[in-house]
């Protein structure tokens, strides 16, 4: 901490120091692409939405810059929160279109940016915003902020710098960032696990143009003399790419290392007598880089460190026991659910419906969960039990019908609402988010599900129920380190950490050993013991006979059949629909 | 904004069409290696800008015919493109990555033209360049001609190997999921080079209608990118004929917008027309 606050120190110091103007302006340029970088990897970095219009948010605070102070004679400095706000006004306003849409992802979205900035210089250049020429900001007064003019730009530019990085690193311990990184991982599971994406990725596309904004405005007085195709050009936005992911994306101070690296890289080389063969270099040590560093400098550097810790910690643990032995007794449990009233009804459906393209999956499915229950949901393939699932969960929207959960109604509610009101599921396939450590993985239901608690609390609970789930062991390492066995569990902890009132189990135990799943069963009751209510969506009829109070019967987006296992089982339109057809299905 | 005549506007369509064309060729080496082998092929600008060049050179140096130029660089340029493949290949590298690497290819291309050739201005001077066709009151100079020859006709030929041949249903097969064309007997990395290869002779073809259609210069390599690559995304991943068509109605819709408007506003056509088609086919 003393040596961050004295190098910090330093850095403020250096215009005093009588040093060639040379130095300060290189060190402009350093600072000016850190801005640049880092901001571009507040949205792109964290969330995974790379974007190729990084120009379009830099140019806009070029030409705010521009205009107000020359045009309109504002003093410079009062034209950087301007140009911070158009361009995170434009973000805005772009983010409300694109994010709307779920499948401008990937490609698509770095397309789509870079199309903004294009439009954009096409505006500009047509417009008296600029008109063709370029914009002359050789009147404009350089605010006094250092001894000359080249140590202020040095300051104003470290500041900005400073003021990036720092928001970059805010953000990244934030919630804002856990949830980022969730949504760069798996966007949909992210949702349903109370993530408020549209919300986040908003949020972080506005913090990340406006700095853009600034560092443009500061550029823009910099140069003192700006065109439209020196602005939009595609080199901003392939540059900042590139230093970012030469850092690394994934954290925050990643594309400082990068700019840093070939800002001082390029300006060697364009410094000295071979200009081209200088830019060559660059080139190659890029290709260099990527094929041996695919995760950047920083990236490929904290890996290999967290790698060896969890190597560590697995030699110091001893072998496993089996999960369900060590689980701590109910009692123990920290903020245990209330065990409400029995009977009354938790979840009521009411003629729900969802059609895709002409497939009716769900047909009017009536349904009450009474709390406390655990409610066995069979049917044989295709018979609309997953569809059901991401319905209640709010993945899907129903086409028809209604939907009450503790009184409240759910249709219309986004994903992540209705995780917050305490509903959790597990996916039939794992979906743990790959680059968050299975504790992280936990942490974030905690923070995001029903129990939205801070970091603190949600790391002790994530450890309380990975705990629970005998995967204490295992905390440190990456979700692919797991086997399908683990990996089934933690889908459990990670939903369980939400501290839900409904818990939607999606065929928990397909592909288990026989003694894994008898240990999973245990695991389940135990569950329910705590005051949970359950939805088990099964195929293993032994496992579903032992937990289920109640079983309803789907068939083609129907209830067929709903009562005790008993009544049910010997129900003739199951007989036909399910077992009947299926019977090889029933162990 | 004025309204202009008939002829005028005619000859703008037409135009743009020739353009259009170019947008097609440049596009369908970039849509095949993007939709079938997952890499964003940058550096395909910087081929198609050094084949413009090698063109240049072997005419106004080495005295041949502009279009017998590549019988010599479309085979050297299959070498290299199935050499990038291989370096991609064997990194496995992601799609994003992928932009990144063949962007340090491009970077290190346009240095290498910029030092042998210079930023100057390079224009080709052949005897093809003053021959102009007239149909009535339209002129059809031979250059551009050829060069929507030369699209069209490759765009056919591709479309109808991926369609039709053994070879370009196993091609497809292998996009669709590798290891699975693999496990089926499909030898998807000696095919993905083969590709990547044709992708890179393709450029060469598009550097020839280059140098017969533009003036050279080196920083013009990053000019086509964007409007490229808007009709390889309306055209569709992967499509043989899409881009061209996209292309086409890009560059009709630019030549138009410059006729009526001024020319500066030519780019507005292209990528709102992309960013509609985005949002719109995304959204269904």
């Amino acid at each position: 901490m003393a040596a961050l606050l004295a190098g910090g120190a330093l850095l403020f110091a250096i215009p005093y120091l009588g040093l060639p103007a040379f130095y300060e302006t290189f060190l402009y340029l350093v600072f000016h692409w850190i801005v640049l970088a880092t901001s571009w990897n507040i949205l792109c970095g964290y969330s995974g939405y790379f974007s190729f219009g990084h120009g379009a948010f830099f140019g806009l605070g070029v030409y705010t810059t521009a205009t107000l102070a020359g045009r309109f004679q504002w003093p410079f400095l009062a034209t950087l929160p301007a140009a911070a706000l158009v361009a995170a006004g434009v973000g805005i306003a772009l983010g409300a279109v694109v994010f709307r849409v779920r499948q401008v992802r990937g490609e698509l979205f770095a397309l789509l940016t870079l199309a903004v900035t294009f439009v954009l210089a096409t505006i500009v250049v047509s417009t008296p915003i600029d008109g063709g020429p370029g914009v002359y900001l050789s009147g404009v007064a350089v605010p006094a902020l250092g001894p000359t003019p080249s140590g202020s730009f040095y300051l104003m530019a470290l500041i900005a710098a400073a003021a990036t990085v720092g928001s970059a690193w805010w953000i990244y311990r934030s919630r804002l960032g856990s949830g980022l990184f969730a949504i760069r991982d798996d966007e949909d599971v992210a949702e349903v696990l109370g993530v408020p994406t549209f919300r986040y990725k908003l949020a972080a596309l506005a913090i990340s143009s406006a700095f853009a904004g600034i560092a443009g405005g500061i550029q823009a007085l910099f140069v003192s003399y700006v065109t439209a195709s020196e602005t939009f050009s595609i080199i901003v936005p392939l540059t900042v790419v590139l230093m970012s992911v030469l850092g690394g994306t994934r954290h925050w101070a990643g594309p400082a290392v990068g700019a840093t690296v070939i800002t001082v890289i390029s300006y060697a080389s364009t410094a000295g007598d071979h200009v081209l063969a200088g830019r060559a270099a660059v080139g190659a040590i890029l290709i260099v880089i990527i094929l041996f560093m695919p995760d950047g400098i920083l990236g490929t550097l904290l890996d290999r460190r967290a790698r060896r810790a969890a190597m560590a910690a697995d030699r110091s643990s001893a072998p496993q026991p089996v999960p369900v032995r060590e689980v701590p007794t109910p009692a123990s449990a920290p903020a245990r659910n209330q065990p409400a009233k029995a009977d009354a009804p938790l979840l009521e459906l009411h003629g729900l419906s969802k059609s895709f393209a002409g497939i009716h999956a769900l047909q009017g499915v009536d349904l009450v969960v009474r709390e406390g229950d655990i409610l066995g949901l069979l049917g044989p393939n295709g018979s609309g039990k997953s569809t059901l699932i991401n319905v209640i969960s709010g993945h899907y929207r129903a086409d028809a019908g209604r939907m009450v959960f503790a009184g409240q109604e759910l249709q219309g509610l986004p994903a992540h609402a209705i995780a917050r009101l305490g509903i959790a599921r597990t996916y039939q396939i794992p979906r743990p988010f790959a680059h968050l450590t299975v504790r992280d993985n936990v942490v974030l239901t905690a923070m995001f599900g029903r129990a939205a608690e801070d970091r603190v609390d949600a790391t002790r609970q994530a450890e309380h129920w990975l705990e629970f789930t005998g995967l204490a062991g295992k905390a440190k390492v990456l979700p692919d380190d797991l086997n399908l066995h683990q990996r089934k569990f933690l889908e459990l902890a990670r939903a369980l950490a939400a501290r839900p009132r409904l818990l939607l189990l999606d065929e928990v135990l397909s592909g288990l050993t026989p003694s894994e799943i008898d240990s999973a069963v245990a695991l389940i009751r135990r569950i329910h013991d705590q005051g949970t209510t359950i939805v088990l969506v099964e195929h293993i009829m032994r496992a579903v006979l032992a937990l289920a109070g109640r079983i309803v019967v789907l068939d083609q987006g129907r209830v067929i059949a709903n009562g005790s296992p008993a009544e049910v089982m010997t129900h003739p339109a199951v007989v036909t629909a399910y077992l009947g057809s299926q019977a090889d299905a029933v162990r | 904004m004025t309204l202009p005549s008939l002829t005028l506007l005619a000859q703008a369509v037409l135009s743009g069409i020739f353009v259009g064309a170019l947008y097609g060729l440049l596009g369908l080496g970039l849509s095949l290696s993007w939709g079938l082998l997952r890499q964003i092929n940058l550096s395909h600008f910087a081929l198609a800008f050094l084949g413009a060049y090698l063109t240049y050179q072997l005419v106004s140096v080495g005295g041949m015919d502009p279009l017998a130029t590549l019988l010599i660089i479309a085979p050297c340029f299959f070498v290299v493109g199935a050499a990038i493949h291989w370096m991609l290949a064997r990194f496995a590298v992601t799609p994003l990555n992928s932009l990144l690497v063949t962007f340090g290819l491009t970077v290190i291309v346009e240095s290498s033209i910029q030092w042998y050739w210079t930023a100057d201005f390079r224009r080709l001077v052949s005897s093809y360049g003053e021959i102009k066709f007239r149909a009535g009151p339209l002129y059809l100079p031979l250059p551009e001609l050829i060069t929507l020859f030369l699209a069209v006709s490759l765009c056919l030929a591709t479309w109808a190997v991926l369609r039709y041949t053994d070879l370009g249903k196993s091609i497809r097969a292998a996009a669709e999921d590798g290891a699975m064309a693999t496990a089926f007997g499909v030898n998807h990395r000696a095919q993905a080079a083969l590709l990547s290869g044709a992708c890179a002779a393709l450029a060469a073809a598009a550097g020839v209608c280059l140098a017969l259609t533009y003036t050279l210069t080196p920083s013009q390599i990053y000019a086509w990118i964007g409007v490229v690559f808007a009709a390889v995304m309306i055209g569709g991943l992967g499509s043989a004929i899409g881009p061209l068509v996209a292309g086409i109605i890009i560059g009709v819709a630019e030549a138009i917008t410059m006729a009526v408007t001024a020319p500066s506003w030519a780019p507005l056509a292209s990528f709102t027309l992309l960013i509609v088609v985005l949002l719109v086919r995304a959204g269904r």
